[in-house]
């Protein structure tokens, strides 16, 4: 556990750079977290940070299969607006804990 | 009379059944158990088929030999779950109600959901080993190989028993060193994941085995199709690997009869309580071992870990009690690193695999994630345990259900890694 700040807020985030608190999230930080992964933010990247963020909510398990049947992308749209690794990208910008959907 | 309906006669439906059988009242309980098949496969032997290290009669027996007196086994194909009317449909029409279920229809290889893997080159140049004929198949064609690229890939996860993978490269490694043709043969690693394993110590550890075997490793690699003609996989971010032989583990999903029910994750896995083991779906529907979407491995040790802990859940159920037993996501796997030797894992939902000694605390006499010959000799030594005490419901000595701490080196781990 560290702190950084992003928009000029102190945010707590895991050694690895996720928020670990999501109610310290806005999308001015999302922004910043996004730049530092090279991702320039569209329309349709915050439809699917809004998306990541309402199942972490709701407590649903997050996999690459999910998003691409969430009918907000397909896993091919996915890779092309995260480019590498477009679920652990997408996480982190919205500020919600690295998916852990292997076991 | 009450019913007690078990879907599946795998290793977890048949351990429940053993058990079940012992603890209830013949002349209160009926307990019937569905499967299609007759053979009972002894899975963890599926690894060592393609090396000619187990023949195939060492891996099969009837299902029917393992189905205690007084438990009604009905051999057909289930249509669907009715969960409103407590009733099972079978495939021939046929009805049966149920006062409690337990859904243990485990889990299976899906490789029609990759583009291009089930192609007519499927047990040709592509294979899966998770199957008897996959194993069976790839036997044949490991005998008459001459070497070239062999990749041995993952899917997706969750996947059965997440370690064979790697388990397959460590013993192709070994098998060609003993044909003497290990310079001809060219062996990557290809995994969705971050490195070897799921778990950050283990990864580190079994990296550095793969390194010494020569094994390349392909890490974050999440499979868009299988490119016959130019025989390689392709990546969703468009990078390439390249094959002459692709043994491949395939998506992992649940029984497409808990689609046709109406209820199942995006895998068909059902979901579970990962605690109770209670299916969220209805209170007198439980799930065990693959067919859960619990956060824990999809491995035999888990399952017959989970089947203690659903007996005596099971038991409160029926004396209408509060569901207490609590399972711990325990698992314990020998890892096969060829050459003879083997690793040993045991961890669970907020414990990593770590060193340390196994199961007697400073004695072992096995030794956790560290390669020796005694491990080997455990993991073989299993396959008579499975067939004897493990699917019939004996309790093994010195290994309990809730995953024990003593004689682990955990100063390296002070945080929960769920």
């Amino acid at each position: 556990m560290m702190e950084r700040t992003y928009a000029g807020t102190c945010v707590y985030c895991s050694d690895q750079g996720y928020l670990t608190e999501l109610e310290q999230w806005t999308p001015e930080i999302g922004k910043e977290i996004a730049a530092e992964e090279e991702i320039e933010m569209t329309d349709k990247h915050w439809e699917v940070i809004k998306y990541l963020q309402e199942q972490c909510k709701n407590e649903v398990a997050l996999s690459i299969r999910r998003v691409g049947k969430s009918g907000v992308v397909n896993i091919k749209e996915f890779y092309a607006l995260f480019p590498g690794g477009p679920l652990k990208k997408a996480s982190r910008i919205a500020g919600i804990p690295k998916p852990v959907s292997c076991i | 009379m009450k019913n007690i309906l078990i879907l599946g006669a795998g290793t977890s439906g048949t351990m429940m059944a053993n058990h079940l059988r012992k603890s209830l009242s013949k002349d209160q309980w009926n307990i019937t158990i569905v499967d299609k098949e007759e053979t009972h496969y002894y899975q963890p032997g599926f690894l060592f088929l393609p090396f000619d290290i187990y023949k195939p009669k060492q891996v099969k027996k009837s299902i029917d030999k393992f189905i205690p007196k007084g438990v009604n086994l009905v051999r057909e194909k289930i249509d669907r779950i009715e969960k409103d009317s407590d009733q099972v449909f079978l495939q021939n029409g046929e009805i049966i109600s149920y006062d409690i279920l337990i859904i243990a229809t485990g889990t299976d290889i899906a490789p029609q959901e990759i583009e291009g893997m089930q192609s007519d080159n499927w047990h040709k140049d592509v294979f899966d080993f998770y199957t008897f004929d996959g194993a069976k198949n790839l036997r044949n064609k490991l005998r008459e190989w001459e070497g070239g690229k062999l990749v041995v890939h993952i899917c997706e996860m969750p996947i059965k028993c997440p370690v064979a993978p790697l388990e397959f490269a460590f013993l192709a490694d070994s098998f060609f060193i003993n044909k003497d043709m290990r310079d001809k043969v060219d062996l990557t690693f290809v995994t969705p994941m971050d490195g070897a394993f799921t778990k950050p110590t283990a990864t580190k550890e079994l990296n550095h085995l793969l390194e010494e075997k020569n094994i390349k490793i392909v890490p974050n690699f999440n499979i868009e199709k299988v490119d016959n003609e130019n025989k390689k996989i392709v990546d969703y971010g468009g990078a390439e690997v390249e094959y002459d032989l692709l043994v491949t583990v395939p998506t992992n999903m649940g029984d497409p009869m808990i689609e046709r029910s109406g209820f199942g994750d995006d895998l068909n896995f059902v979901p579970t309580d990962k605690s109770t083991l209670q299916s969220t779906v209805k209170d007198n529907i439980f799930a065990i071992g693959d067919a859960t979407n619990i956060p824990a491995s999809k491995a035999g040790s888990v399952a017959h870990f989970e089947a203690e802990i659903l007996l005596e859940n099971i038991l409160r159920f029926i004396d209408g009690k509060e569901l207490k037993a609590s399972f711990d996501g325990h698992a314990n796997c020998f890892i096969e690193t060829g050459h003879g030797k083997a690793l040993l894992i045991d961890f669970n939902y907020t414990h990593e695999p770590v060193t340390g000694s196994f199961p007697l605390p400073g004695v072992g006499p096995l030794r956790l994630l560290k390669e020796s010959r005694m491990n080997h000799f455990g993991k073989l030594a299993f396959r008579w345990i499975y067939w004897n005490m493990l699917i019939k419901g004996t309790h093994i000595p010195f290994v309990s259900s809730a995953m024990s701490t003593a004689g682990k080196d955990l100063k390296e781990e002070e945080t929960p890694i769920l």
